[in-house]
């Protein structure tokens, strides 16, 4: 069991939902993100989501394919993300997942990959454009060094593959809200409430539910049927908000705080 | 064996990489794709526009005054040049978008990078009366506003494309995001043999008319097989469609000419085969330039269809099999390639093309006795004589 299957057990006795937070590790710089991790571990994050960033993010909306391009023009390598997990590591004890996209995983090699992310502290995967048909190796390794490999399911998915997902998938099911990219919507489609309903009929796992996520309200809406919300791009709207700023970290953190308490 | 396997691997190569959103689309794509092969009646109205409409079957030319100057290859031109649009890329788009109508959708997305591509659907869409959304880097936008002009008459909307290096992955990254987006009544044309499985496969398919022409025309001028095969290679369409049918042809022998833009020493290239590494790139496995850490390069050369850091998946496989040899032109060598050709034939090859005709000399002084070969002119030169100008 690893911190994210710990933190789903903790939360399910207490019957509280997880609240999943996404940041691109490097924006602004590698420095504000560890502050800031630190900081959100304060304000009601159960689960931290790591962006790595990538050249050609295109399950990323506007907001996360800005993000990513400031992290690469600041210098943001894998080599440098990872001693950003060390260094979140030696005071937190707080979930750590990547969410990267798969060119990076297979330029390092998977079994090295994981066995690095492993060895500073990760504790899941998530990458957006391997499906659980390609994965089977990394699946492999992840599974010999406890790394959960979250995979997701989305509107468009056909029941009897909601199973093969749910049976490859660890940690959590990452289940997208809408057909698109990330990115903060004003409104997310009625329908699904309905489509977890479903998929919690054929699997136990936890089903968290992300993109397009940016209010309380939606966040009220939304732990009614889920284990869990994912809000990323409304997170890194403030950031920038309040890039430059010497109090971006505390602002940043206020702003996720109203976010979390939605789930009381 | 016979590739794709049945997840759309070639080898190690090929695969579906791709958000989980798009991925019943591709099985629907699949099953529709197969079900289309075995019927008379789409194989029939397929053949009746590839002819009718596009110009088909294409003429094998023996091009006798380069065969002089070349004195040790017995040059044919496969004039897929001449074809409607002036380029191999009607093929594929008449194809796919019959594939869109028989699944219903009404929208239709591509991406493009020279623009001839993007003229093709935005042409074929016209011809079936569906809405066109075409994305081209802003700065092939600039580099090609001809064809942008020519598009937006067909009636297609352009989008410049403003992210990252605003060029034809970007356009790629962004076509894919609208297909994510509108996935119910879209239908994505993908232009070369990239893509996640099926695409490869499909446009290999609709691509094949030129490598199956051309072998029965050769067979039939020559009475033989030809000794060797060669075309240009950007993601590898025109190249895949001719070597395709002569796949089993076990004395043919293959060349793919890729663009090594200022030099296979700089990062200003685009052959990926040549000095590229094994990855992960628009939902396929295959040779692609990266940097140590796993970021996508961008890719240069003077001919903005080439102008691609990766490669179709089967090409990689053609490459580690052995089946087909890979070579590199730089810039400066295709404009001699292009005059090449235009000297001795009358005939102005797009740009792209020029790198074989630039990579035939080197071919001819290698040889001790006379060899057939046969070369894709997959466009002709029309859409870049702006460019050609300001090089030449």
């Amino acid at each position: 069991m690893n911190r994210i299957d710990q933190t789903f057990s903790r939360l399910k006795q207490d019957k509280r939902k997880a609240f999943i937070a996404y940041i691109t590790a490097g924006d602004p710089d590698l420095k504000t993100t560890e502050q800031l991790a630190l900081a959100l571990e304060q304000s009601g994050v159960d689960i931290l989501e790591l962006g790595v960033p990538f050249s050609d993010p295109l399950a990323d909306g506007p907001t996360i394919q800005a993000a990513s391009q400031r992290a690469l023009a600041a210098g943001t390598t894998l080599p440098k993300v990872l001693d950003l997990v060390k260094k979140i590591r030696r005071t937190s004890n707080m979930p750590l997942a990547l969410m990267m996209y798969y060119n990076q995983i297979h330029s390092y090699g998977e079994q090295k990959f994981v066995k690095m992310v492993a060895d500073c502290g990760v504790d899941g995967l998530i990458v957006p454009d391997l499906p659980p048909e390609e994965a089977t190796d990394l699946i492999k390794y992840a599974k010999a060094h406890d790394v959960s490999t979250v995979f997701f399911m989305a509107p468009t998915t056909k029941p009897e593959r909601m199973t093969k997902i749910a049976r490859h998938s660890t940690g959590f099911i990452y289940y997208v809200s809408l057909t698109g990219v990330t990115g903060a919507r004003q409104a997310i489609p009625s329908s699904v409430t309905r489509k977890i309903r479903e998929a919690k009929k054929i699997t136990d796992k936890p089903i968290c539910i992300g993109f397009g996520i940016s209010t309380p309200e939606q966040i009220r809406t939304m732990k009614k049927v889920a284990d869990g919300v994912i809000v990323g791009s409304a997170i890194i709207n403030q950031i920038v908000k309040h890039a430059g700023q010497s109090d971006l970290v505390p602002k940043v953190s206020k702003f996720v705080r109203t976010l979390s308490r939605a789930l009381d | 064996m016979k590739y794709p396997d049945k997840n759309g691997h070639f080898g190690e190569f090929g695969g579906r990489f791709l958000p989980e959103t798009l991925i019943a689309l591709h099985d629907e794509l699949e099953g529709v794709f197969k079900s289309a092969l075995k019927d008379p009646q789409f194989k029939k109205e397929f053949q009746y526009y590839l002819n009718e409409y596009a110009g088909r079957p294409t003429k094998l030319y023996y091009a006798e005054r380069l065969s002089q100057r070349l004195k040790t290859l017995k040059v044919y031109l496969k004039r897929e040049d001449l074809l409607h649009t002036g380029a191999h890329k009607i093929n594929n788009t008449l194809g796919q978008i019959l594939l869109a109508k028989r699944m219903g959708k009404t929208r239709i997305i591509a991406e493009t990078g020279a623009g001839q591509h993007g003229v093709a659907t935005a042409t074929a869409a016209a011809l079936m009366g569906l809405e066109c959304v075409i994305y081209m880097g802003e700065e092939d936008t600039r580099r090609q506003s001809l064809n942008v002009f020519r598009m937006k008459l067909l009636g297609a909307q352009v989008v410049p494309v403003t992210s990252g290096s605003r060029t034809l992955k970007d356009a790629m990254n962004e076509a894919i995001r609208d297909w994510v987006t509108n996935v119910d009544k879209t239908f994505y044309i993908i232009g070369s043999v990239a893509g996640a499985h099926p695409y490869p496969l499909i446009v290999r398919e609709f691509q094949a008319v030129i490598g199956r022409e051309a072998r029965r025309q050769f067979l039939k001028a020559e009475n033989k097989l030809p000794n060797y095969l060669i075309a240009c290679v950007g993601g590898g369409s025109n190249a895949m469609g001719l070597f395709h049918a002569f796949y089993k042809d076990k004395s043919v022998k293959m060349i793919g000419v890729e663009a090594a833009g200022h030099g296979l020493n700089t990062v200003e290239h685009s052959a990926p085969l040549a000095k590229g590494k094994i990855g992960v790139l628009h939902g396929s496995k295959s040779d692609l330039l990266q940097t140590e850490d796993g970021q996508i390069q961008v890719a240069h050369s003077v001919a903005a269809g080439l102008d691609y850091p990766g490669v179709g998946p089967e090409h990689s496989f053609y490459k580690k099999s052995g089946r087909a040899e890979y070579v590199a032109v730089e810039d400066r060598e295709a404009i001699k390639g292009l005059k090449l050709l235009s000297e001795t034939e009358g005939i102005i090859p797009a740009l792209e093309t020029a790198h074989v005709f630039a990579y035939l000399p080197k071919l001819a002084r290698k040889l001790k006795r006379q060899q057939s070969i046969i070369v894709c002119l997959s466009g002709r030169g029309d859409k870049d004589m702006e460019q050609i100008k300001e090089l030449i």
